[in-house]
Order: structure tokens, then sequence, then C-alpha cells
């Protein structure tokens, strides 16, 4: 079924805003203006993109060490985005989460997360939370195809199975751990196997497919709303930087060629080559919402660069949340 | 009006006065629905609750944990139960890197009301897995909150104060005192986290010792008391935060200290409470701050050994009088 306009331009979208907040998040990494280690996205834009536009701003993710992708995906906006990774107070977390931590629970996105595989089992208690209330709400775990061998991975897909959870675990395998292939780290080629260990179904799709990814997504999130619990979708995708930094060539876990041959499958462009073969945009469309976006990422960038630090006052705030006194104690 | 509980009966009584006055407020561990929980502590309040909000969980702590801080960020009131302290350890992530640090690294945005209940201590011949006071481990990290009561009034207005906080907090049960017997109010209240009680007054010498060891404490000075040892008990209660000034305050009307726990002495809190003392009493203090607390030694699985490797009500006595042997300034 071929989706609408309207979704289509949105995933579209969805992808280019993840593209130029990436591309732009490195030149300023290049130039020293970033703080702390940059995880880019640049590569998965499918992936976020083809999910997020399945959920409402009431469901909620989990992310990863590469995060940035999934809030923008999420909702998050660019000046709040890059304030954050500049380490200034006006950014999501203050300046105190940065670009691993980068959060924002307005749009549900439940933060970046340092360790890898911890955010599976917090979507697993979003996911609770929405069966306790029983609002039709979903959480969707985003996790790379390292964290599917920590134990943290494992214990959260049965427990989401066991307990019916509406999760959905989103698996972007992007065949590198770290600085390491896959095939040295599992006997499996692909992470939908481990699916049946939970007794959920898994579902492989080409990450690289926009509407292929948004289309396994809507199934998985609409089984997850109906009340029939948790999916696995393996979005087979590809990182064009390394795992941290700019670099994109030349690195020693991988092949040149290699990067090539997926640059070629790149997720937005062929998306959009097939915009415009079946007439649903022109060029001249595609290239404003390149240039109105691009200015949005310049006017972030100014943002982010007049705000300002925190201050030193702010070093020990939201440690721990404030309680009032309580009203009723008695003595002993 | 207040009749006599258990300890166990008390924690139980507080988890079921919340959760009948809050539906945010849920349950979920390792047998504590149907059973009711290793210990009991969870008796009937799936009976009486129902299956979704009394939850048994797969063996699967890091996953328990991590329901809890998803559902505490989403909104819930959990409380999480790891049937061991030991197994705690299982689930460092997602209460040290998580749950603690959710809050700081979101700028504030988030809260996580999480209480996660734990057995702890030695004194069941449970061996060097199911035995250990890991609150050290606990206290030193920023964001959480850890508790450990002595007697079952302290363990139902703690564990409610526990409930009604909005930070990860670690309600920790001596498993020796489960069947401990005292008065307990039947209405709800609380205890507020952060204060020390001084379970009995004193001038000579201030022992300081939570969980198992406040009574011990308690013992060793109704001993001393026949020879005209007036020995004053602090048990802190809350051991993060912990209250320093109720400490002080004491030394410095006894210029005398002994600190006890049942964890292991090198690393144990006692020497951060020894450290705190002397930054702020220094000019009081009589003799050296005494630390009674276990060799470092995992916990042995012999009725025998264990009995030599916990501190004891002796063991206080001859603390308190090392300390009184030295003369005054």
């Amino acid at each position: 079924m071929e989706l609408s306009t309207e979704v289509q331009m949105d995933l579209h979208r969805r992808m280019v805003r993840i593209r130029l907040f990436e591309e732009a998040a490195g030149k300023l990494a290049e130039a020293a203006k970033l703080p702390g280690f940059l995880h880019l996205y640049v590569g998965q834009e499918a992936v976020a993109s083809g999910v997020c536009a399945a959920l409402t701003d009431a469901d909620q993710i989990t992310s990863t060490h590469r995060g940035h992708g999934h809030l923008v995906a999420k909702g998050g906006q660019f000046n709040e985005m890059m304030a954050e990774l500049m380490a200034k107070s006006t950014g999501y977390n203050k300046g105190k989460g940065g670009s691993m931590h980068i959060s924002n629970l307005d749009v549900g996105m439940l933060g970046a997360n340092g360790i890898v595989g911890a955010g599976a089992p917090i979507a697993v208690g979003a996911g609770f939370a929405d069966k306790y209330r029983g609002e039709g709400n979903v959480a969707v775990a985003f996790f790379g195809d390292g964290s599917t061998n920590i134990g943290a991975f494992h214990e959260a897909a049965n427990m989401a199975c066991a307990l019916k959870l509406p999760v959905v675990f989103a698996c972007e395998n992007n065949e590198y751990g770290e600085f390491t292939a896959r095939e040295k780290t599992m006997a499996i080629t692909d992470i939908i196997d481990r699916a049946a260990g939970y007794g959920m179904p898994g579902v492989i799709v080409d990450g690289m497919d926009v509407v292929a990814v948004h289309e396994a997504a809507t199934e998985a999130v609409a089984r997850a709303r109906r009340g029939d619990g948790p999916s696995l979708i393996e979005a087979k995708t590809y990182r064009y930087y390394n795992h941290h930094g700019v670099q994109n060539l030349g690195l020693k876990y991988r092949t040149d060629d290699e990067v090539a041959e997926w640059r070629e499958r790149d997720p937005i462009f062929t998306f959009e080559e097939h915009l415009i073969a079946n007439g649903t945009a022109s060029r001249a469309d595609i290239d404003a919402i390149w240039a109105e976006l691009r200015a949005d990422i310049e006017t972030a960038i100014e943002f982010a660069e007049a705000s300002p630090v925190p201050t030193a006052d702010q070093l020990l705030v939201d440690v721990y949340t404030e309680m009032a006194p309580t009203a009723t104690e008695v003595s002993a | 009006m207040t009749r006599k509980l258990t300890y166990g009966q008390a924690f139980n009584e507080a988890v079921r006065q919340a959760m009948a006055a809050d539906d945010d407020i849920f349950c979920a561990g390792e047998d504590i629905g149907a059973f009711g929980g290793v210990f009991q502590t969870y008796a009937g309040l799936q009976a009486e609750f129902g299956e979704r909000r009394v939850v048994d969980t797969p063996i699967s702590e890091q996953a328990i944990i991590g329901l809890g801080v998803g559902a505490a960020a989403s909104g819930l009131r959990p409380i999480v139960d790891i049937m061991f302290m030991d197994f705690l350890c299982v689930a460092f992530d997602q209460i040290v890197n998580q749950a603690a640090k959710i809050k700081y690294m979101f700028g504030g945005a988030a809260t996580i009301p999480l209480t996660i209940t734990t057995g702890g201590g030695a004194g069941l011949s449970a061996a060097a897995q199911h035995s250990q006071s890991l609150e050290a481990l606990l206290c030193h990290i920023p964001g959480l909150k850890v508790v450990q009561p002595s007697n079952p009034y302290d363990a139902k207005g703690l564990m409610t104060a526990c409930i009604r906080e909005d930070n990860p907090t670690i309600m920790v049960l001596h498993k020796r005192l489960l069947g401990m017997q005292g008065e307990v109010p039947e209405e709800a209240y609380e205890i507020p986290l952060g204060k020390a009680n001084i379970l009995r007054e004193g001038s000579d010498v201030t022992v300081v010792g939570w969980g198992r060891m406040a009574n011990e404490a308690l013992d060793a000075a109704e001993k001393l008391a026949a020879e005209g040892i007036d020995v004053e008990v602090i048990d802190p209660r809350t051991l993060q935060p912990f209250d320093t000034a109720t400490v002080v305050e004491s030394v410095r009307k006894t210029n005398r200290v002994v600190i006890v726990h049942e964890a292991v002495r090198f690393g144990g809190l006692g020497g951060e409470i020894a450290a705190q003392i002397q930054e702020e009493a220094f000019d009081y203090l009589d003799a050296p701050v005494a630390r009674i607390a276990a060799p470092f030694s995992p916990v042995p699985f012999s009725p025998v050994l264990e009995q030599i490797y916990l501190p004891s009500a002796d063991d206080i006595e001859d603390g308190i009088r090392g300390v009184l042997a030295r003369p005054g300034v």
C-alpha cells in the first residue's frame, strides 16, 4: 500500500532533519566546539524516522549512545539539542547530560544512554506503565546489534514478553559493535533469530528503506497497542562515521569499499529518487526542504553559541528532587 | 491505636496502606505475588490488590530495576523487590548508572519515585552470597537514598517515607529482625528520611549503629548501665543522607564514640562517619573514634565462624570499654 503524500514527506523531513543535525554536529566537533564524545547517526536515519513516525507524543522511546537521531525523529528541537551538545544551560538537559544522555520527556524520549543495552529494561518499565494505565500507549526500545549480547537486553526482552507489555524492540543492526564486526561477536547473522527465544515475532527490514521500516513499525506498534505484546524489528543499516567522532574512511576494522557500497543505498537520496519518480515531490520541493532545515540548523547553532554556560550554583542542583517536609509524622 | 506487629508485618502494613491510598503504586519482584515473598514481607498483597498491582517477575534483577526506573520516569510510583541485598550487584547498572543519575543527567526533567526493597544482613548461615551488608556501596552513589530500620515501628514509618519519596530509595530490611515484635500504630505515619533517632540517651559514650547492630548496641548499653556507664545509642535510620549533625552533637556531649556495623570494616560507613566526626568535633574527642565491624572476609557459612565474624553486644561492650579507658583531656 502506497503511503500518503503527507506521511512520505513527513518521513523524508525527519530523515533530513537528522542528517543536517548530525553533519552540523560533526563539523562543530571538528572545530572543537563540542566537549566530550560524539556518536553520529548518519546513515541510519531511516530507522529512527520510520519507527518514530508510527508513534504519538505519548508513546515513549529509549535510546542508545547514538541517540541524537532518535530525539530528532521523536520531535526534539534543534535549538535545545544543539545547546545541549555545546553544554549550554539552555540545552534540553541544562548542559548536564550532553550527547550521551540527551533527552526530552515532553516528546517521550527517555534519554540517550551511555551504557550499552541499558535502555531496554527502562523501555520495559515505560511499557509497563502504559499497560498499567491502559491508555493504549506503547514504548519502543532502540538498540544496536552489539547490545543484544548483553544481559540487560535478554532480561528486558524476556520480561516484556512474559508480562505481555506494549513494547517494540527496534534493533539497528549496523554490523559493528563499536570497533568490532558483528560476525566476531555472535554466531548468528540475524538478530531476529533471538526473538523466538522470548516468544515474540521478529521481522527483518531494509534499514536503508524508510518506507519498509515505517510499515514494519506500524504493524509492531499496532500489535502492541492491541495488547498482543512485544515484537522485534531488525533494521539492517549502516553508520557512515566511526563509532564516535567524525572519521569515516581509513578505519582499521572496515573497508572504504564497504562504506561506499552502503552510501550508494543512502536512505535519504534513494527515497528522494522514489518521491520524484512517483511524482510525490519535485526536485525543487526537496531542495526547498533542505534549504529551510539548513536555515533552522544555522539558527540553532547561533542560539547555542549565544547561550550561557551553566553557572557554578547549578553543580549540585537536581542530584535529588527536593522533598517538602512530611505532614503526617507521629512520634514513637 | 497501637498493637504489636513484627518488623516484617509492619513493613507489609506500610506497603498495604500506601497502595490502598494511591493507585499509582505497584509492587514487582520475584515470588512476591501468590507466595508473598521469600520473607513473607509481601504476604497477602496480591490477594488484596490483584495481579495488576502486585507483579511476579522473572528472576531478572536488571530488568526488575529497569521496570521500576522506566515506570517511575513515566509517572508511576514503583516498589520493586530484590530478594537479597547481594543480588543488587546483578542490577548495579540500573541502580547506579540509571536510577541514581537520570534526574541529574536530564537536567532535572525526570523524577524517579522508585523504592527498591531488599533483605540484608547475616546471621542465618546463608553464606557469602546471601548475607552481605552492602550499604556503603549504595551510600557512595549520589542520587540514591538508603534506609535500614532497626525495629517494627521504624520499619513501617520509614517504608511509608520511602514510598512517598520522589527519589530512588533503597529500603534494606535486616533478615534477622523480620520476626522482631514491637508496638506499631495502626494509622499510616512517616519517619522523615535523613533524621537519626536517639534510641537511648547517655552521657559517657556515644554508640552509632543501625539495623540489627542498633539492637546489639542497646543490649551492650543495658549491661554497662549496671556498672554506672551511661551509653547514648544513636540509630541513624537513614544512611544516605546521613544525619551527621545529631551524631556530632552527641559526641560533643560524650566526647567518646564507637561506630558499629555489620559490614566489613575496610571501606565501611564507619570510616566516613569517623571522618565527619573528626572534621566537626575534633576538639571534643577524648579518644580515637572506635569502629566495631566485620573482618575483611566474605561471610562464612559455618555457624561457628559466622558468629565470630559478626559484631555482637560483647564486641560493642569491649569497644566502649576501650574508648573509656583513655583518660579525658
